[in-house]
């Protein structure tokens, strides 16, 4: 389910000490220690390792079997199963967090996959590609085609994301079914922050994903991007 | 080849007797002192467990495996069966470099109560009339065998198993340990098995039963006393087993319609199709090794298995705090105990908060790839004993 495979890869390039994506760093930072963690399309298990080291009891699910097979190899408590069927499985408020990176976008019911997040988990992580992104509308505009960028190298028939979303629309989506936004950060095709202090259409403009804390209460005002800005 | 005329059958009758009563095995015998007490509402005593051991209990007794072995299989997974002469019975997992290594833990596995390799079964002495047991001997379920299985690592002085491991009836088992015995149960490997037997899988197990049970020579179970077998019955009970444990791939992979040793059809009933002379010769060498009443109550006890009926129906219910780690795998080609199967099983671990791994190896050897060497299959087994020993404090010289 590791849809936007290695994200992004110039982090990965980089000659580092230890590589870890910028993004798994970013959801890291958001997630306390000693907490319970369900990673949902955990991929090959990377970002549950980073979160183990850290002291965090984690749990994945993962819909590619390689990716499963390989987690578990990893000594990950990792099970095969889809996001869009299997969450249904587990009880409300089995988990701190509930992270889904890169993966919302390949949901076929994404509302539905987020509001089980927040009631599986008392929190969310979501990250994801932003299409509102400066490359992806230029593509569009200019070149009357569907984009592809180096992190979403799949043609429009083979790719396996099938609701791409701004941030705008994401946030959207969140006002919509009354999920607070305690944090987000836009991310630069780097995975660098971009400056906080940005309006929304700034992130929609050039942050190449997003990374969201939710949690469970109604937001009613408006949202401008610096009320979210962390302490 | 013809299923009851076998040749060595009188020979492998009379070792077969043997090992019942007296096998070539480790024996725990438990008085009149330590009763086994029965689901069935008996208590079953004086009775003896016959098991094998692998490897060498460490010092602190923190790396013992169980393994449960599986409806017609016994306790020798690893060395010599002393029957048949085949090498062990699950050598694909357990020795030394294996998954389960004998290098590493100190592993046992026992002959189930109601088997017929040692342990108490049907066709062992019933110390009241000196003759076997048969049809009075008392029905068993799982939770009968675990808790039999944990008088035994009681005897051997382990408290807590770092692992118990088993596939097929032997998942059942693994399963029943972490509910009955959760604190007892480190890690658990549950292979291609199921919380409950399925109304197919019942069936199946009917018409095995029912094809014993209409072989004259059964003669209600007193077949030893009367000087016979119900070699037909029995094999024919297996040829219909045997056929769900593999799939339809495997046997057109293995035979398609081949004939044996002809060109064309002899327009009669012998084996004309290579299938049919596999299916005969798994009939025949199976009643060499196996006693029949004790298939009739083995296959019972799969049947009556089912974890949520002793938890109001709620499946979840019974690993509610497990601090058990759960590894569940399932094969694809496995029609008997098919991936959703597991799939229930790892619902339920989740809602019941549980650490569990699950994984669906694709082959299409069937139920049998359990028993199989399936390499993907065996790393995973692999490193989810190496992170629950890690976790256990298992070191890597640990002997």
């Amino acid at each position: 389910m590791s849809v936007q495979e290695s994200l992004p890869l110039e982090a990965h390039a980089r000659p580092q000490l230890r590589v870890h994506r910028a993004d798994h760093l970013l959801v890291a930072d958001m997630v306390e220690s000693g907490t319970k963690v369900l990673d949902v399309g955990c991929g090959e298990g990377d970002l549950m390792q980073l979160l183990e080291s850290r002291g965090v009891d984690c749990r994945g699910i993962e819909l590619s079997r390689e990716g499963v097979n390989r987690c578990v190899a990893r000594g990950l408590a990792v099970v095969q199963g889809d996001a869009d069927t299997d969450l249904d499985h587990y009880v409300d408020d089995a988990f701190d967090y509930v992270i889904l990176s890169q993966t919302l976008q390949a949901t076929r019911q994404p509302k539905e996959v987020l509001e089980n997040l927040l009631r599986i988990g008392r929190r969310a992580i979501v990250s994801f590609p932003n299409f509102g992104y400066i490359n992806m509308r230029l593509q569009l505009l200019i070149h009357g085609q569907m984009p592809r960028t180096e992190n979403l190298p799949a043609t429009w028939y083979d790719t396996p994301n099938i609701h791409f979303c701004t941030i705008k629309d994401f946030v959207g989506l969140c006002d919509e079914i009354g999920v607070k936004m305690e944090r987000a950060v836009a991310l630069d095709r780097y995975g660098r922050p971009l400056r906080l202090n940005a309006p929304w259409w700034f992130w929609n403009m050039f942050g190449e994903q997003g990374v969201f804390l939710l949690s469970r209460a109604q937001q009613k005002t408006p949202p401008q991007a610096a009320d979210y800005i962390a302490p | 080849m013809n299923i009851h005329s076998v040749k060595g059958q009188k020979i492998a009758a009379g070792e077969r007797t043997q090992e019942v009563d007296h096998p070539h095995s480790l024996i725990a015998l438990f008085g009149a002192d330590q009763p086994l007490p029965l689901d069935c509402g008996i208590a079953l005593s004086p009775f003896q467990i016959a098991y094998q051991t692998y490897g060498t209990l460490n010092a602190d007794k923190s790396n013992a495996i169980l393994v449960c072995h599986a409806l017609t299989m016994d306790q020798h997974i690893a060395n010599e069966h002393p029957i048949t002469g085949k090498p062990g019975g699950w050598l694909t997992l357990v020795g030394p470099g294996k998954p389960i290594d004998t290098d590493r833990y100190f592993v046992i596995c026992s002959n189930v109560i109601g088997g017929c390799m040692g342990s108490t079964g049907p066709a062992s002495t019933n110390p009241a009339t000196g003759k076997p047991w048969g049809l009075d001997f008392p029905v068993i379920t799982i939770p009968d065998m675990v808790r039999a299985q944990a008088m035994l690592i009681d005897r051997l002085g382990i408290d807590k198993l770092f692992c118990v491991v088993g596939g097929s009836m032997g998942g059942m088992q693994v399963l029943q340990w972490s509910v009955a015995f959760p604190e007892r149960v480190f890690s658990a490997l549950a292979i291609a098995c199921a919380t409950r037997h399925s109304a197919q899988n019942i069936a199946f197990h009917e018409l095995g039963r029912q094809a014993v049970m209409a072989d004259p020579e059964w003669q209600h179970g007193r077949y030893f006393e009367n000087g016979c077998f119900p070699h037909r019955g029995l094999a024919v009970a297996r040829m219909a087993a045997h056929i769900t444990y593999l799939s339809d791939a495997a046997l057109h992979r293995k035979f398609g319609r081949k004939m044996q040793d002809r060109e064309l059809p002899t327009f009669s009933f012998d084996a004309d199709f290579q299938v049919e002379s596999y299916l005969r010769y798994q009939g025949s060498s199976f009643v060499e090794r196996f006693d029949a009443n004790s298939y009739l109550y083995l296959t019972r006890a799969m049947d009556y298995f089912d974890i949520a009926a002793d938890h109001d129906g709620v499946l979840a219910a019974a690993f509610r705090g497990t601090q058990t780690r759960f590894c569940v795998v399932s094969f694809t080609s496995d029609w008997l105990f098919p991936t959703s199967e597991s799939r229930a099983i790892v619902h339920a671990l989740n809602a019941g908060g549980a650490r569990v791994s699950f994984a669906e190896i694709v082959t299409d050897k069937g139920h049998d790839a359990f028993l199989l060497d399936e390499p993907e299959f065996i790393d995973i087994a692999r490193a989810f004993l190496q992170s629950a020993g890690a976790a256990h404090g298992l070191g890597k010289a640990e002997r």
